[in-house]
Formats: structure tokens, sequence, C-alpha cells
């Protein structure tokens, strides 16, 4: 006869305290959470908060001491500014047009690199490299090539006879032609990642599927129009959220290239709100302005992200 | 209907023979089935002649009319998926009735043509779902579905059961065969199963290695296989193949039974069997042993039906015994058929 076994130990006590942690998914998942968590309380909850708090009080750069509460006064002021109102139809202007172009351009991209050809590799580099690049230095590329002396698209162009001498285009100093070329350079930045979200949509359509629309006899339209637009849908509207979200925040393509001007023609929410708040020091008002995109900015995320849902096919 | 021929048809990856040749030559409504292992060039033989694959060398004819060069919508084809390939964001009717709105049939006359496709196989009921509210069973009727509304001169069937659970195959082969039978389309339909093929096929074409094994009934390429491959291919379990001194031997398990079980002693060659294993399986028991005195060395297989009340005992010697002309012979190197060469001692 064998001794009765002893009584089963602990594994976790064994392993000593480490392995204690290692076993317990309740804890092990909590602290491998908590960094992330402290990340964005610390660098986007509290900025938030604090914005909120500023938006209503009268604080400036020069604020010493707690400043006092104001009410609604920064978000009234600012709704009676013109170039606030202006700002906000630029915004979404801006975004909107952005988007729309990056989507189009996407798709085509993402359905051309879908196909084998020679050289493939070399074309998915060209198109993500804008994305490797640095923003703020792609966009001073890009504000060098605007050059009212410098542009190497003017002297390209005069080159080739298609620009007089005295009728170059001043890209970033006339109003139309400034919003087209900060559109143009948020569309060159925007446009990798949307390629690569839609890629990955289309690659996720299974062959069979293609193919069974091939031998159903549909035409190159109808396969996309009713197979492989509605497939990649959802994947879409992610890079549509995404980009939206991008160009509706961000100022520094803008600030870079034309910091609103000129006339306030390419003023967004995004550089009125630093400009107010920093460069200006009223951080209350600044706060108000940035503040007001919040609610809308959320719809948005809830309404597209419910679509998506409803969409989603399995 | 149409009749379809394949001629010296090539297909080639990289370095990689998937098709190497083939002759083939399809009847109206004829339902032929490509049998093989995986890899044998089989999918990619129906693919061709979907064209869904562009071959690297020889012709395609459909109906009389080489179809080289055209795309799969100008071959009047229908082809069933392994997976369905049933479009997910359409209702069951979008899905049946989307050959119809690709090939601009007048709308009017869509609704009906559906609903008699769907009524063929049984799915009105489904038609407002979506097809993940199927069960596998159901989405394979839908793209059956699919197939069948257009019309079409020709059938592709890629492994069209082979998602669904053992039962339901085969009520569904059952269901097939005989819609088959019903609308006599030409057939091809391409499976690594060998009973889904003796059960489908008019005929059968066993591949291997991207060529074509032997072409023939399910009764031919079973009783009178042409090399080694199909021999060992078709049957469960497969030809007893016993390798001698200056040919290669076979004969079924299911033929070699003991002396005093067969009807007629006439044209029987007797041969000691000795059992090692003995497996009972319900419907038959399966015997494992070796031919005691001819070929010691080589394992032989013997299924024998439940109808057969004697008992056997592992270790011991039986006297079993074969049709004279249920044994086959094959060449030692090339693995072809040859004439029979005895090894027995006749009595």
């Amino acid at each position: 006869m064998k001794p009765a076994a002893s009584p089963p130990t602990d594994p976790a006590r064994r392993a000593g305290s480490g392995g204690a942690l290692a076993d317990n998914e309740k804890w092990l998942g909590r602290v491998m959470m908590a960094p992330a968590i402290l990340y964005i309380a610390a660098l986007v909850g509290l900025p938030l908060l604090l914005a909120l708090y500023y938006s209503v009080s009268n604080v400036t750069v020069g604020s010493a001491g707690w400043p006092s509460y104001v009410g609604l006064s920064n978000f009234r002021h600012a709704f009676g500014n013109p170039t606030f109102i202006r700002a906000v139809w630029n915004t979404i202007f801006f975004a909107v047009v952005s988007m729309a172009i990056v989507m189009v351009l996407g798709t085509i991209l993402a359905l051309s690199l879908l196909k084998d050809f020679r050289g493939k590799w070399f074309v998915r580099l060209l198109i993500l490299l804008p994305w490797v690049a640095p923003i703020s230095l792609g966009t001073i590329g890009w504000l060098w090539m605007f050059d009212s002396v410098y542009s190497v698209i003017n002297w390209t162009a005069q080159y080739f006879g298609i620009f007089g001498k005295r009728t170059w285009p001043v890209w970033l100093g006339q109003p139309t032609l400034a919003m087209a070329s900060v559109i143009t350079v948020q569309v060159w930045r925007l446009l990798p990642l949307a390629t690569v979200i839609l890629l990955g949509g289309l690659s996720s359509i299974p062959k069979d599927i293609q193919e069974a629309a091939l031998v159903d006899g549909a035409s190159v339209l109808r396969r996309y129009v009713q197979i492989t637009e509605p497939l990649m849908r959802p994947i879409a509207l992610v890079a549509l959220l995404f980009g939206l979200i991008f160009s509706f925040t961000d100022m520094i393509v803008i600030y870079v290239l034309t910091r609103g001007g000129p006339f306030d023609t390419t003023q967004v929410l995004a550089t009125l709100a630093f400009f107010t708040g920093i460069d200006g020091g009223d951080l209350g008002g600044g706060a108000a302005i940035a503040l007001f995109l919040l609610p809308v900015l959320a719809a948005c995320v809830i309404l597209i992200l419910r679509f998506a849902r409803k969409t989603e096919v399995t | 209907m149409a009749t379809v021929t394949v001629r010296q048809l090539e297909k080639r990856f990289g370095d990689v023979h998937a098709v190497d040749g083939i002759d083939l030559s399809i009847q109206e409504g004829e339902f032929l089935v490509l049998l093989g292992p995986s890899g044998c060039g089989k999918t990619t033989l129906l693919r061709m002649i979907a064209g869904l694959e562009r071959q690297t060398r020889g012709d395609i004819l459909i109906g009389g009319q080489v179809v080289n060069d055209l795309p799969p919508r100008a071959r009047k084809i229908a082809m069933v998926f392994q997976s369905y390939a049933l479009y997910p964001h359409m209702s069951v009717y979008d899905n049946i009735a989307f050959p119809l709105k690709a090939q601009g049939v007048e709308k009017r006359s869509i609704p009906e043509r559906v609903e008699r496709a769907a009524a063929m196989f049984g799915i009105e009921r489904f038609l407002k779902r979506k097809p993940r509210e199927l069960s596998g069973g159901e989405r394979q009727r839908v793209a059956l579905a699919r197939a069948v509304v257009r019309e079409p001169s020709l059938f592709l069937l890629d492994e069209p059961l082979s998602n669904l659970d053992a039962k339901l195959r085969t009520l569904a082969r059952d269901e097939l065969k005989q819609f088959q039978r019903r609308i006599g389309t030409t057939t091809i339909y391409v499976t690594h199963d060998q009973i889904e093929a003796m059960g489908l096929g008019d005929r059968i074409v066993v591949m291997s290695g991207g060529k074509v094994r032997q072409v023939g009934s399910p009764q031919e390429v079973y009783d009178e296989p042409e090399d080694t491959f199909v021999a060992g291919f078709l049957g469960s379990p497969p030809m007893n193949l016993l390798r001698g001194d200056n040919c290669t031997v076979g004969f079924r398990p299911e033929r070699f039974l003991p002396l005093l079980a067969h009807e007629s002693q006439e044209g029987l060659v007797p041969l000691w069997f000795r059992i090692d294993r003995v497996e009972d399986l319900g419907s038959a028991r399966l015997l494992y042993g070796s031919l005691h005195d001819t070929f010691p060395n080589e394992k032989v297989i013997v299924s024998v039906p439940f109808t057969v009340h004697m008992d056997f005992t592992p270790g011991e010697v039986y006297e079993f015994a074969v049709k004279e002309k249920e044994i086959k012979f094959f060449d030692k190197e090339t693995g072809r058929r040859t004439e029979p060469r005895p090894f027995w001692v006749r009595r």
C-alpha cells in the first residue's frame, strides 16, 4: 500500500507571491489594465475636467490663485464672435471635404492594392510613407511647396508654360486656394491610414463570395456596389470615424501652413481655441471654444458606431 | 444542357503542375464526379472549367464552343462552393435573385422564378431570413437554389456536402441525385469522399498528382481498377495489395471469405489465412492477418459480413477463398494492371 497522498498544496503559495498574482485572473487583469487607465486619466481625463472648469471661469494665463466662476459667459462671448461662427463652418467644411476625398481615393487605392502586380511592395511603401513621416516635418515640406516665392509647384508649372510669370497662384494667400491647400495636405496625411484600414476590410471579404458573384454573372460595377461595398462598410465606417475625428480636432496642418489665414478663411475651432487660449492668454475663452465640439463629436461617434454594428455581418 | 470537353488541359502554379495534361469529355446530362485526395488538382480543374482560373495550356469546350477566353459569366454555368459563398448581407430571397438581376432578367419574372427555385428545395419559409440565421443544411439548399434559378447549362459543385454532418450528408446526397435526375443538367462534382463519388456519379474520374488515373462507372473503377492508386483509394477498407516477386496482387476485403461461406465452390482460389486480430463493427467483422503460406509478410484485411456466423480466434489459421476473377494483378514497377500471373497451385 502506498501512503495516503499529502493534501494538495495551493499552487499559488508554492510559486511564491509573484506566482500568486500570475494565477489570479481577477487581479492580474486589473494590474495589467492599470497603466493604460492611469495614462488615460492623467492625459485625457484630467485635462478634460480642467477644460470644463476653465470654460466657466475667468482664468487667464496670468491668473494667480483660484479664478472665479463666470457661468456661461465664455460660451455666450464665443457665439457672439463672427470669427467663431466662421471657424465652426470652416471646421465642418475642412473635415467633411477632406474625408470625402480620403474615402474615395482610399477605396480606389485599396482596390488596386488588392490585385497582384509587379512592384506592389514599392507602391505600398510609397503610400505608407506620409504616415510614418512626422506630421509637422511633412507639413513644413508642404509649406515650402506652397511658398509664394520658392514653390516648386509654381516653378515647375511655369517651366511647362502652365502659369505665366505674373499669374502665379499664391497657394496659401488666396482664400479659396488656402482652403484647398490645407485640405490637400490633410488628405495626403490621412490617406495612408484610411487605405490600410480599407485594405484590411477588403481582404476580409471571403474570396469565395467574390467568385460566386463572378460566376453569377455580375459586372464589375454590380460586384462593387452590391457585394464589396456593403461587406466592407463596417470597416469603412471605422476609417471614416477615425479620419473625421482627426480632422475635427487636429490643428497641426493649419497651424503650420496658414495659421488660420488669410482673413480667417482657414480658421478652424482647434486653431481658434489655441490662438484664443494660449496665444491670446484667455484660457477660459479658449476652453469654451475647444469644448464646443465635444457633444458634436460624441454624437458623431455614437451614431457611427451604432450604424456600424447594424451593418455588421457574420 | 451542354457537353463539356477538356483537351490537353494544363495548369502550372510556378513549378507545380496542379493539372497535368487532362483529356475528358462529359456527355449531355451526365453526372460526372472528380474524385481524388486533396491536392490532386480536381478543384483546379473545376475552377478552370468555371473560368475562375486561366489554364496554362489546353482547351475547354462547353456545348462545343471553345470558352478559353470567356469570363465566367459568359459560360452559362452555375457553381456551388464548398463554403456555399452566400452573400451574408442579403436575405435568402436576394441571394437567389442575385444571378437573375445580374443577368438582366426581366424584372417582373424574378419573384416567380425565385419562388419556384426555393420551392424546389423546400426553403420558401426562409426567404426573408439572412444566411446567418440558417443551419448548414438550409444554407446548402439556398446555395443550390441560387445555382438552379437561372437554369444554367452546366452545374459545377465543389464539395458541397463536406460542411454537413454525417447524417445530413447521406440525406442531402440522395436529394442531390434525385434533383439532378429531374432537371437533367450536366453536372461536374468534385469530392474527396469515395462514398459520395460512388453514390452520385454516372461516371467517376479518379485523379492523382494532376493526372487522370481512371475514368469509368462507379462499378468499373471499383471492380476493375486500372492501377494500384485507384485500387488503394477506393473502398473502405481499400483493396488488399500484396507485393509478390514479379507482380502486385490485389483483391477486395469483402470478396475474400471463408471457403464454406461462398455460395458456389466453382472458380475459387482457396488460401490459408492466419488471423491476428478481430474487429467487430456490427454490420461486419474486420479480420486482420496474413496469407499464411503465400504472402506471409504482407498485411491482409478481410471484411466478413454479419451473415457469416463463424467464430474466429486470433492466432489460428483458417481456409479462406476468393474467386479467381476477383484477383487483380498489377505491374510491380508501374502499378498498372497486367495479365494474370497465378501464384497459387490449382486444385
